[in-house]
């Protein structure tokens, strides 16, 4: 029971017990009140309109927009990817799929002893909330700007590693190649590799 | 020579070609009205509108025609199907032939043959309208009966209530129109208003009931009451598809450019120009008076557009109430007002028997308007009398049969 209905014994609410504010009921505007929302929608005719011509022009997003991942590299261009499977657990939509492989000699994708041999993110299932970003230990997954992934198969809208994968910048080298000289997983980490080693290059 | 004499000459090809003309005219200014309305009513919202097929997207609604015309066409199970297929025919047609007695132009030549551009010129020509329309109505409640379904049903059996009323109330505002001009022939009426003055303007209560109606007469918001989507899906064209729907579609918009010409020919002095530009109806050999029509027209289809633009849908329940209990009523007074001025007039009445009446007329209606005023008053301001409030059933609770919840003080 409320705090303003008290029980009678009656079985009767009395009305006295109720709070009662009246309500002044507005009548019908005037004519010149009425007349004002048609000039509104006049005036608002010959206003700039917001519309943005999409196709054509296209506005740009805020920097911190969420739009497609991007799987980034280490400075000599070692992948950051450690194959770890966090993002995949984080996603609350179950849209990432990530198979771990191990660094060989041979085939040294990422620094340390793991990297990520299969990378899929299901962009029909994404909803952009950004929690496997901030799952991922080792910063290789962040978002872009990038918004326009429609497209017409849904087999096209399952992106593969080399669809996320950032691009190679300048003193970058394409994986599988060995770490730097001298530099553990650690130093990776903590950002002392600037660049491949020359003789790398060279090669 | 009157307009009716001019047209009783034309060959039989000749009609045949203005025939032709009447419907590509009819069917071209729908494509454009639709590209007008959705530009104008995204201008009204700091939108753009369709702007992409054609140059400004002007051939939008063409594409939107195709498009339409190649789409699945189904007819529901449970419809009755021959009238399921007869309905948007009827409702087509019907609009189409409204425009058979509109004076377009005035005297132009065509193919050498000096003639006007106006199919037929019947003596009762917007009667003729009038009836026209009517039948139109039989498209729609046919449509809404025949589809076997819920929705279209009642939707059909609205848009046909509200058509039929509104009907009334632009019937009687037309017949102060038919007693001033003296005839029911739309070029006779378009000929008044050249000699004397735009019917707009001595007759303007008649005006105003004649735009509010034709505005209920067209299904057209604010009173697009037949469609409301948010209760009735479409309404009477729900379960249309395809070139069906397409033809419903396009009476819609003939129909909106019928009024809009009907108002223009009995009210804004047809198909001549502006007070003070005669000489402009002499360019073009004549044919310059059809653009003077067109603007016209497109005056009334603004008002459709800002009406859509500006206003939310009436109930249904306000919106009768407003047909019978208001405009009903108040163009039969205009009416009987119109009828008494206009035999004064014709009896040769003095000036002052004449000015005795207006006189009267306006005192009447300032204090029965001023009566009425106070009634309200009185009634907004009397307290409900203690002890007959109502009582109000509640869910049950321990020891809580009703509660009151009128206003005590």
């Amino acid at each position: 029971m409320s705090d303003f209905i008290e029980k009678k014994s009656s079985g009767e609410i009395d009305i006295n017990s109720v709070p009662f504010t009246e309500v002044d009921q507005p009548g019908p505007a005037s004519l010149a009140q009425q007349a004002k929302g048609f000039w509104v929608t006049f005036s608002t005719m010959f206003k700039k309109n917001q519309t943005v011509q999409y196709p054509d022009v296209k506005a740009p997003t805020q920097p911190r927009f969420h739009g497609r991942h991007q799987l980034n590299r280490h400075p000599d261009g070692l992948e950051k990817c450690i194959g770890c499977e966090l993002c995949a657990w984080a996603c609350p939509a179950d849209a990432i799929y990530v198979e771990g492989g191990n660094n060989t000699p041979g085939n040294q994708m990422s620094p340390g002893e793991r990297h990520g041999a299969v990378y899929q993110i299901n962009y029909l299932r994404c909803i952009f909330c950004g929690l496997c970003v901030e799952a991922c230990p080792t910063r290789a997954l962040t978002m872009t700007n990038e918004y326009e992934l429609a497209d017409d198969k849904r087999e096209k809208l399952i992106f593969e590693k080399e669809d996320l994968l950032a691009p190679l910048r300048q003193g970058m080298l394409a994986p599988p190649h060995p770490m730097y000289p001298g530099m553990t997983d650690t130093n990776y980490y903590n950002g002392d590799v600037k660049e491949a080693h020359p003789s790398q290059v060279e090669k | 020579m009157t307009t009716a004499e001019l047209l009783a000459q034309d060959p039989g090809w000749l009609i045949g070609v203005k025939a032709l003309l009447v419907f590509v005219i009819c069917v071209v200014s729908t494509l454009m009205a639709v590209w007008t309305e959705r530009r104008v009513l995204a201008k009204m919202q700091l939108r753009t509108g369709p702007n992409r097929v054609g140059p400004a997207g002007l051939l939008q609604s063409l594409s939107d025609g195709v498009k339409l015309a190649l789409k699945e066409d189904i007819i529901p199970a449970a419809a009755d199907k021959v009238v399921f297929i007869i309905a948007p025919i009827i409702a087509t047609a019907m609009c189409f032939m409204s425009f058979a007695v509109i004076p377009m132009t005035g005297i132009v030549s065509i193919f050498g043959h000096k003639t006007a551009l106006q199919l037929t010129d019947l003596p009762v020509g917007v009667l003729y309208v009038l009836a026209v329309t009517s039948i139109g109505v039989y498209g729609v409640v046919l449509a809404g009966w025949s589809s076997g379904s819920t929705y279209p049903l009642l939707g059909g059996l609205r848009s046909s209530a509200q058509v039929i009323s509104y009907e009334v109330a632009m019937g009687l505002s037309l017949v102060a129109v038919f007693i001033y001009a003296g005839s029911m022939s739309t070029s006779a009426i378009v000929d008044s208003q050249h000699q004397h003055i735009w019917n707009a303007v001595v007759l303007f209560p008649s005006f105003v009931i004649y735009v509010i109606s034709m505005v209920g007469e067209t299904n057209r918001a604010p009173f697009d009451l037949a469609e409301a989507e948010g209760e009735l899906v479409g309404g009477f064209h729900t379960e249309y598809s395809s070139l069906k729907f397409a033809l419903f579609f396009l009476a819609e918009y003939v129909n909106i450019i019928a009024v809009s010409a009907l108002a223009t020919t009995l009210f804004l002095g047809g198909y001549h120009a502006l007070p003070g530009l005669g000489f402009t109806e002499q360019w073009l050999g004549g044919w310059f008076t059809f653009i003077w029509f067109l603007l016209k027209v497109n005056f009334f289809f603004f008002i459709f557009m800002w009406l859509r633009g500006s206003l939310p849908r009436l109930r249904y329940d306000q919106f009768m109430k407003f047909g019978w209990k208001v405009l009903i009523p108040f163009s039969l007074v205009w009416i009987l007002i119109v009828a008494t001025l206009r035999v004064l007039q014709q009896q040769n009445a003095p000036r002052v028997a004449i000015i005795a009446f207006a006189a009267g007329v306006v005192i009447l209606v300032m204090g029965a308007s001023s009566l009425f005023e106070r009634n309200k008053e009185k009634v907004r301001n009397t307290d409900l009398p203690a002890g007959e409030a109502p009582n109000f059933p509640v869910p049950e609770l321990p020891h809580v049969q009703s509660i009151n919840v009128s206003g005590g003080k």
